[in-house]
């Protein structure tokens, strides 16, 4: 099993830590793992993107550019990820400032209306965490017992509080994804 | 059961050096690379080893410092990334002329001149044919994940004490920023001042009445002398190349065509080499791990067997020139490369190993 993923937003989204709690709990899981962020000029400009590889074998290249999975989470990412998207891959999308939908029909496409989630749970923060629920109930890879020990070895003690809020917003992002098009 | 962690490049690296027994750290600040500084910074080994860490003025500061350190027999050693390592070159020659041992680190980022932050491979001519003035060489240590960051750490530093020789380790942005698994051994001791006086008697560590004074200088005025300092480097760099060859194969027992790189370039041609191998094409792989010294014998081996070798740099062509020299005309060497900061992808690379050698 490999999965090569791309999760691409606003810096500010939380996509580089959902990425890392990810591998994180991947790792944990014995699984291989790679997190290859982008770190240039453009993330000093507003948009952040985080490749993350889930694999049973040696990985092979950090860098790619075709994905099983592509997480986008806003228009800019949209359109530089959908055709990233192997065929037949995935792609999820938080419908929120989406001017353009993707239109794609070789691929499986799932919306998360995780800003509304968040903003009614009163925990926007725990956005991506949303998201990352939506990806786990498309992609079963990492089971719960494992996303909390993720959860455990990447945020410091302080925070540790914080981990059955976001768990239970990983569990409600699996029931609010709807399906937009699959093949 | 070992210890595992994610962690990116520059902090494997940092933490490598702590459980190394570094001595010191002497560096300032640059992207991509600043993670290292401020790992150690955060992390305190002064509590954990007593190991000292510097953020100095400046680079020209900063391996002034490790000059410094270096003479008195500690293992130390700075980091920068490509402007940075530039600054650093005439501290460097007065190294290799005085024989000191050190880690280098170069986190590359695309240039000339401040260029990009994003990674490159642009800076291996620098490293490996001598960026400083004089007849020099160091050991060049090439990673491609973040574990090899984390083990050349106490590699560079072994190597460099064996040899008395600058120990370079040639990364670059990719690998310093990206985050992978990283099992860490344990702590190994601090080297104590009485170690130092028995193990390096060459070691500034205070005159002591039953010796000379040691006097670290790279100058000697007399040719004839400085002839014969010389041919000991030369022979010095000569038992290096036959002794310390590191390379990985993948795939090259039944190779017709060969993909060399190194670093991150080596992990998008392996990726390519499964895309190739996908599609039937019997590919492999050879990765330097050191660059210096360059496994010219594997590569003249393997040109006996394939029908073509393709070169991937991040540059426009420099580690090639090597490849070359290791062919030595048997068999086609083909150059293909981004710059600039640009990493070439898989497919892209499979593609042209196909335009070259096998649609022709």
């Amino acid at each position: 099993m490999t999965e090569e993923i791309i999760i691409a937003g606003f810096g500010g989204q939380g996509v580089l830590s959902m990425g890392k709690i990810l591998a994180y709990a991947g790792m944990m899981q014995q699984k291989e793992v790679s997190w290859m962020p982008s770190y240039g000029p453009e993330m000093r400009g507003g948009t952040a993107n985080v490749t993350v590889i889930l694999s049973d074998e040696r990985i092979s290249s950090p860098i790619l550019n075709k994905f099983d999975t592509a997480i986008i989470l806003n228009q800019q990412s949209m359109d530089k990820f959908e055709n990233s998207v192997k065929k037949g891959g995935l792609l999820i999308y938080d419908p929120n400032g989406i001017t353009r939908h993707p239109v794609r029909n070789d691929i499986n496409i799932y919306m998360v209306k995780a800003s509304d989630e968040s903003a009614k749970q009163n925990f926007k923060k725990g956005f991506n965490m949303y998201i990352l629920g939506a990806f786990l109930k498309m992609k079963p890879l990492i089971s719960p017992e494992y996303m909390k020990i993720g959860f455990e070895k990447s945020l410091p003690a302080r925070h540790h509080h914080l981990i059955p809020q976001n768990l239970d917003a990983i569990e409600r992002g699996k029931e609010i994804i709807e399906k937009v098009h699959t093949i | 059961m070992k210890e595992i962690r994610l962690m990116k490049g520059n902090e494997a690296i940092a933490e490598g050096a702590i459980r190394a027994g570094c001595d010191g750290y002497f560096g300032y600040p640059i992207t991509p690379q600043s993670e290292v500084l401020e790992y150690l910074m955060e992390n305190r080994p002064e509590e954990r080893t007593g190991m000292f860490v510097l953020q100095a003025e400046s680079e020209i500061a900063s391996i002034h410092m490790v000059y410094g350190g270096a003479a008195c027999g500690k293992r130390v050693m700075t980091s920068s990334s490509s402007p940075g390592i530039s600054l650093m070159q005439e501290g460097i020659s007065f190294m290799a002329g005085t024989e000191l041992p050190c880690l280098l680190l170069n986190v590359v980022r695309g240039g000339p001149g401040l260029g990009t932050i994003q990674p490159s491979q642009s800076d291996y001519f620098q490293a490996v044919k001598g960026g400083g003035h004089g007849d020099y060489k160091m050991i060049v240590l090439a990673p491609a994940s973040v574990q090899e960051m984390y083990d050349f750490a106490k590699l560079g530093f072994e190597l460099a004490f064996k040899y008395r020789i600058q120990v370079m380790i040639l990364s670059d942005g990719a690998i310093g920023q990206m985050m992978e698994k990283v099992v860490l051994d344990e702590q190994l001791p601090r080297i104590t001042d009485e170690e130092i006086k028995k193990k390096y008697p060459w070691a500034t560590t205070g005159k002591t009445p039953d010796r000379e004074r040691n006097i670290i200088t790279s100058l000697d005025l007399d040719p004839v002398r400085q002839e014969k300092i010389n041919i000991h480097l030369q022979e010095k760099f000569k038992k290096i190349a036959e002794n310390e060859v590191r390379l990985e194969k993948l795939m090259c027992d039944d190779a017709e065509y060969l993909f060399v790189a190194y670093g991150s370039s080596a992990r998008v041609c392996q990726k390519a080499m499964q895309l190739g191998r996908d599609k039937g094409i019997k590919v492999g792989l050879l990765r330097p791990i050191t660059l210096f010294p360059f496994p010219y014998e594997e590569i003249k081996r393997l040109s006996s067997q394939v029908k073509g070798i393709q070169c991937v740099e991040m540059s426009a062509g420099q580690m090639i020139e090597d490849v070359k020299l290791g062919a030595n005309g048997k068999v086609p060497v083909e150059h293909f490369g981004r710059l600039g900061g640009i990493i070439p992808a898989p497919d892209e690379v499979l593609n042209v190993l196909i335009k070259n050698f096998i649609k022709n």
